[in-house]
């Protein structure tokens, strides 16, 4: 019951928001007045109207996992953003072993296959990628290589 | 016959070597992909869109690769519901209902088997299916002005929301977050921006694949990390694989019945394959009776979901090809595809680009072929496949999709927008509210917003015209149905519990 009036809740404010936000749309001559902000009231009004629904009439609750559970699923993310910001500059090689080592290490806790995973996978999607799809990636980050 | 000579420009298209290859390499990726728990169709689908992309594939051969792909997947998903009890897609979850008794009473081989023979049933005639019917449809949907794309749109979504989730008010509620997250990005009209807060990167809008890929294959990395991969082992032993002459004869006419109703479930907008092998195995069921012991293992019983699921695949490209309107999940990923290929499906892409639709039919019925080839005396490789640990597979599903995301665009942003996306599909998944209309919504909500300005344009803001042709208001009254008459039907259509062991 109360993550499914959370959710109505995070969903409503979320519609007012987008509500206010399709009012204050511009326009200019050539889309006329009302055109470009008609469709976006319409969603935001039909949302609106759904998260009203869902706080009134909630569904049981889902098993949430428990608290470390939620920690390693933070700490995923937290990989994850760092992949996709160490990506460009690190190369491929090392900031894919390391996100999919540390990945494969939450799913199954082994240090000596999660590692193995981590660097065969790096490797392996490396070779698929650059010489026989012929993708653009570099292995290392540029200043290496001169 | 103009079908024959159409058909022979199809397969003049699809018989050279490299699209044959092509074909033969997609049946064969899309039958693990299909079999793999936890990557299911529109995930495979949507991870290899950016590769596809990126290998520069001119259009014909980019959608033979993702067509076989797609049905191998339909293929695939039997697999692990007959060995595992895991359905590898969705789809294949009534599979598991019969699949599952028949594998471990030592048949194991003899189901699947059985179960490849009957995808094939199902694919072939509703491929035929597709054949006829599109054509025509095409022609109809000449008549389809701004009022009718704005009412068919509705339905699509309605339906879908109807059909595929258990609770209405979550589904227009994901309909609504996809359609809202279509108008972030520049006003085509006007030249403003909309909905970006100002955010540069937000101006060329959201793109749907990182939309996709964030939802299904990221989200589903959070699945496994939080059941840290539990339940992924074979429990059942496959030893020789023989052909069970007598038990395909005995299921004839339960194939080409699944077949039909699967072909029909999947035509519906929005409605898909995983309604087609439920209506296909609830209607056998009550056709057998009591006395057909539906449940226990039967032949009947995997024969009807597996011809009911392929058909029901081929059904939903009708649809997506004729009016731009993807009947189901994977469907919808096609579509993704087409538009990136700067493709529009609708009927006039029958009378433009004729070579490209009879060049996928003919490319629908070879992998059909081929896919019946693999499935039966090749069946063993890809039971061996489903043997890769997820502490392997899920890892490499994500760094695959971080590639072929970055590749598409080259930025960081999309990247995060991609985690992001995970993590809220991790979290919709969890309350119930279904993620292929928030696809479907990112998806279609330009051309949906155009069809009502379009509308609103010619009627000078007159509401009405909404609803002033009988085409229209016969798609707003199923629209309307659609959605409605699930919440009292929810008692009868309820899905019979899987087997626990």
């Amino acid at each position: 019951m109360p993550s499914d009036r959370i959710l109505g809740l995070v969903a409503l404010m979320t519609a007012v928001a987008f509500l206010a936000a399709a009012t204050q749309i511009q326009t200019n001559f050539f889309s006329g007045e009302y055109l470009p902000k008609l469709f976006p009231i319409m969603i935001g009004a039909v949302a609106a109207i759904a998260s009203l629904v869902i706080i009134f009439k909630p569904d049981p609750d889902p098993d949430w996992p428990r608290a470390n559970t939620f920690a390693a699923l933070g700490f995923a993310v937290i990989v994850l953003v760092g992949y996709a910001y160490a990506l460009k500059p690190l190369g491929f090689l090392i900031p894919t072993a390391i996100a999919a080592g540390l990945l494969s290490y939450q799913i199954s806790p082994r240090p000596g296959p999660a590692a193995m995973s981590g660097v065969g996978l790096s490797v392996g999607l490396f070779v698929l990628f650059k010489f026989i799809l012929g993708l653009g990636l570099f292995a290392f980050p540029k200043g290496w290589i001169g | 016959m103009e079908i024959f000579s159409n058909l022979a420009l199809g397969f003049g298209v699809a018989l050279s070597p490299f699209t044959l290859m092509l074909a033969v390499a997609g049946c064969f990726l899309g039958t693990i992909i299909g079999a793999l728990p936890g990557l299911g169709p529109s995930n495979g689908v949507a991870i290899l869109i950016p590769i596809t992309f990126t290998l520069g594939l001119d259009a014909t051969s980019a959608l033979v690769l993702m067509t076989s792909v797609y049905y191998g997947a339909m293929y695939g998903g039997r697999i692990s519901s007959i060995l595992l009890n895991i359905p590898g897609d969705e789809p294949a979850l009534m599979t598991t209902l019969d699949g599952y008794p028949m594998a471990k009473a030592g048949r194991a081989g003899d189901a699947l088997v059985l179960s490849g023979v009957a995808s094939f049933v199902g694919a072939l005639l509703a491929t035929i299916g597709l054949m006829f019917l599109a054509p025509t449809l095409a022609r109809v949907a000449f008549f389809f002005g701004p009022a009718e794309y704005f009412a068919l749109y509705l339905l699509a979504f309605c339906t879908l929301g109807g059909m595929a989730s258990n609770n209405q008010a979550k589904a227009a509620l994901a309909a609504c977050i996809g359609l809202g997250i279509a108008m972030i990005g520049v006003d085509s009209s006007s030249g403003l921006p909309r909905m970006t807060g100002g955010n540069l990167h937000l101006y060329d809008g959201i793109d749907f694949l990182v939309a996709i890929v964030g939802l299904f294959a990221i989200a589903e990395v959070f699945f496994f990390i939080e059941s840290h991969g539990a339940g992924s082992s074979i429990g059942v032993k496959l030893e020789k694989v023989t052909i069970p002459w007598k038990d395909i004869f005995d299921t004839r006419w339960t194939m080409v019945r699944s077949s039909c109703v699967g072909f029909i479930a999947g035509i519906l907008p929005g409605a898909g394959a995983s309604l087609g092998s439920f209506l296909a195995y609830m209607t056998e069921k009550s056709i057998a009776g009591e006395k057909g012991g539906f449940g226990t293992g039967v032949p009947k019983g995997i024969a009807a979901p597996e011809a009911g699921n392929n058909a029901a695949a081929g059904g939903a490209l009708v649809p997506m090809l004729t009016l731009g309107v993807p009947g189901s999940g994977t469907t919808a990923v096609l579509l993704a595809l087409l538009m990136t290929l700067n493709i529009t499906p609708g009927p006039t892409l029958f009378t433009e680009r004729p070579e490209v639709v009879w060049g996928l039919i003919a490319s629908l019925l070879i992998a059909n072929f081929v896919l019946l080839l693999m499935n039966v005396p090749m069946v063993k490789i890809f039971v061996k496949i489903l043997m890769v640990p997820p502490w392997i597979l899920l890892p490499g599903v994500t760094m695959i999709s971080f590639v072929g995301i970055y590749s598409l665009s080259g930025s960081y942003f999309d990247l995060l927008l991609m985690v992001g996306f995970g993590a809220l599909g991790y979290f919709l998944r969890k309350l119930d509210v279904p993620t292929v209309p928030v696809i479907l919504g990112i998806l279609l909500g330009g051309n949906m917003e155009d069809a009502l300005r379009r509308a609103m344009t010619l009627s000078d803001g007159d509401v009405t015209y909404l609803f002033s042709s009988p085409i229209a208001v016969g798609l707003w009254i199923a629209a309307i149905a659609g959605f409605v008459a699930p919440m009292f039907l929810r008692g009868v259509l309820r899905k019979p519990p899987a087997i626990t062991d």
